[in-house]
């Protein structure tokens, strides 16, 4: 049986980790340049924007704004200010939720963790099951419905595709709940809130899996055609080994190399999906958390939430490459 | 029968075929017509453009216009064919209306986003050295941040206008234009005929725009089709979360006020996702299509 050979961290791995995270510095030292000149871009001071909407904030917390950030100093000056804060993992605080952004974003994160690992699960799941199908079968029915389906998946709008879910399950059928992450008229206890918070999660995973599901099966049914002409496939099938244990055994398992990848690169892309999905369901994520902020003129939360999101785009794209170098002998580490 | 009437003269009596017209089998034109995908995408799309061109004629008069008594559901009558909303405007002639909206969005971000691309990418691959290095950094940077948190972003402090959301769009979606052409300019970089144009004395400026460019165009159209593509769902996304321009009717913002009435007369909400699904799907397939046809590895079916 083919195994994927795990190789512990050597040398030359850990040196190449460190040169990746050297090079990452400087993109973050960018997304900080990038968040205070939107900061100055807002409209008011800078004490104003960070202190969210006008009138919300304490006269005394906007006077100690103004002198931690220097408005009165030079350009740079206030930058190097901005920066020491953030340095010390200070995003500022929301007085419209009477809350330390970075504290406010930590209590939502494993929220939006929940969906979008739920999600990811789905539609690596039902993605790499379609995937299979349709290259085993290829050129022939399910096939052909299988990409006229993906072809449906990669062109409809996530939160479109969640309010028509809510028409039919929670509407028509009235089988599962439209919105929120639990019920907040009957609270359940251990187990039960278990399935409560469950039965909440059904409609926005699956949205938020659609067009993931469309993206796995494309790229499973790509990756297996291709190993599929490999000469180590012919000789399993010349050993008379059945057509799905090669298939399982040698075939898919070969193809996951792409999948990982594209797994660890879409998590941007998944965070983005999530701010709507959120919206549609009213799931308390860090999605949802940016639409309030939006609407509440709370620049300075939004921008929290854009520097954090970055900030773990960056440590899963480390990680990617990472597992990667591990997984695959044949990756040149530099 | 008609199949026989074009083939038959021909294996008969090849000399005496209508040459002057008849198209080499491998060039543009004749892949292009043989490839189903980009056929149905240009269908698709060009019927969605009529309709967006030809709204005011077919259908003169105000948009936003109460033309008659709200809740009428579709195929019900044939006066209002799609029905009315809550405020009893056609929803018809909104789609039409809004079909504008979305495809100028589309089309502005995605030219934006591609002549940065361009740009960026052609410096740096043609260039190499520092400015790679750093424009490649930039180019980090941008596909770092989840794009519609920083499309939000933009829109939001820019308050929502169409310029804020166009800029906004291209913002986040040059990236990719820019690493394919970047690809594309260090294939070309050493190629022979550039090499001979260096030669000739020829200035950088000049050997990119007519020797480097036009050899590297064909991806950056399929691609471009595809950030068309993208940018209308983004657009969508923005106006349905309330970001879109308040005094323009889109798709989004018609999904985004008919999820008001979910419950009651979800009709409202799902014809204008259905147009955008039917015009992103005929941009990814005439994507798709032209991936084939300006590939002449492939075969066309």
């Amino acid at each position: 049986m083919p195994r994927i050979a795990l190789r512990l961290p050597d040398g030359r791995v850990l040196r190449y980790l460190g040169l990746r995270v050297v090079q990452v510095v400087p993109t973050i030292l960018a997304i900080v340049v990038l968040n205070f000149f939107f900061l100055r871009l807002a409209p008011g001071d800078l004490a104003e924007v960070m202190a969210g909407e006008a009138g919300s904030a304490t006269p005394e917390y906007m006077a100690l704004l103004r002198q931690q950030f220097g408005i009165d100093e030079s350009l740079p000056a206030q930058f190097a200010k901005y920066m020491g804060q953030l340095l010390q993992l200070n995003l500022g605080y929301s007085f419209r939720n009477s809350m330390p952004v970075l504290e406010l974003i930590l209590s939502r994160a494993p929220n939006t963790a929940l969906l979008m690992l739920s999600s990811l699960l789905v539609a690596l799941l039902l993605g790499m099951m379609f995937g299979a199908i349709s290259a085993h079968w290829r050129g022939r029915w399910p096939d052909g419905i299988l990409s006229a389906l993906t072809t449906v998946g990669f062109a409809t709008p996530l939160f479109w595709v969640g309010l028509m879910l809510i028409v039919l399950f929670s509407v028509e059928l009235r089988w599962l709940p439209a919105g929120g992450m639990s019920d907040l008229q009957n609270v359940h206890t251990g187990l039960a809130a278990v399935g409560d918070v469950a039965r909440h999660m059904v409609l926005p995973v699956l949205s938020l899996a659609f067009f993931y599901i469309a993206i796995y099966t494309r790229l499973t049914r790509s990756a297996m055609l291709e190993v599929q002409e490999l000469d180590f496939v012919r000789t399993a099938r010349a050993k008379g080994i059945a057509p799905l244990p090669i298939a399982v055994r040698h075939v898919l398992r070969n193809a996951l190399l792409p999948i990982v990848t594209m797994t660890g690169l879409q998590l941007g892309a998944l965070l983005s999906g999530s701010v709507v999905i959120e919206t549609v369901f009213a799931w308390p994520g860090m999605g949802r958390l940016a639409f309030d902020a939006v609407f509440q003129r709370d620049i300075n939360l939004l921008l929290g939430v854009l520097f954090f999101s970055s900030f773990l785009v960056i440590v899963s794209n480390l990680a990617t490459d990472l597992v990667y170098a591990l997984l695959d002998p044949r990756i040149d580490i530099r | 029968m008609s199949l026989d009437a074009t083939s038959a003269p021909l294996a008969l009596a090849p000399a005496r075929s209508r040459r002057s017209w008849r198209l080499n089998p491998s060039s543009f034109t004749a892949r292009f017509l043989r490839s189903r995908t980009a056929l149905i995408g240009t269908t698709g799309l060009l019927l969605v453009s009529l309709a967006a061109v030809f709204a005011g004629v077919l259908f003169p008069g105000d948009p936003l216009d109460m033309v008659a008594r709200p809740f009428i559901w579709p195929f019900t009558t044939w006066t209002y064919p799609l029905g009315t909303d809550m405020l009893g405007r056609d929803i018809l002639v909104g789609l039409v209306y809004a079909a504008r909206v979305s495809l100028a969005v589309g089309l502005a971000a995605a030219a934006l986003a591609v002549g940065l691309g361009v740009l960026f990418g052609a410096l740096s691959g043609y260039f190499g050295g520092w400015v790679d290095q750093v424009l490649t950094r930039i180019t980090e940077v941008f596909q770092t941040m989840p794009s519609l948190v920083f499309v939000v972003v933009v829109v939001a402090i820019l308050s929502p206008s169409i310029t804020s959301i166009v800029l906004g769009i291209a913002i986040t979606s040059w990236p990719q234009i820019a690493r394919l052409v970047r690809a594309e300019t260090l294939r070309l970089r050493d190629a022979e005929f550039v090499q001979a144009a260096r030669v000739m004395g020829m200035g950088h400026g000049r050997i990119i725009l007519t020797h480097i460019l036009p050899n590297a165009i064909s991806p950056v159209i399929v691609a471009g089709s595809i950030l068309v593509a993208h940018a209308i769902l983004t657009e969508a996304a923005l106006s349905f979360l309330g970001l879109g321009d308040p005094n323009l009717i889109s798709w989004g913002s018609m999904i985004g006020s008919g999820r008001e009435v979910l419950r009651t007369a979800w009709y409202m909400t799902a014809l204008p996702g259905i147009a955008i699904s039917i015009t992103v799907m005929a941009l990814n397939l005439l994507g798709n299509g032209l991936n084939d046809v300006l590939n002449p590895r492939v075969a066309l079916t």
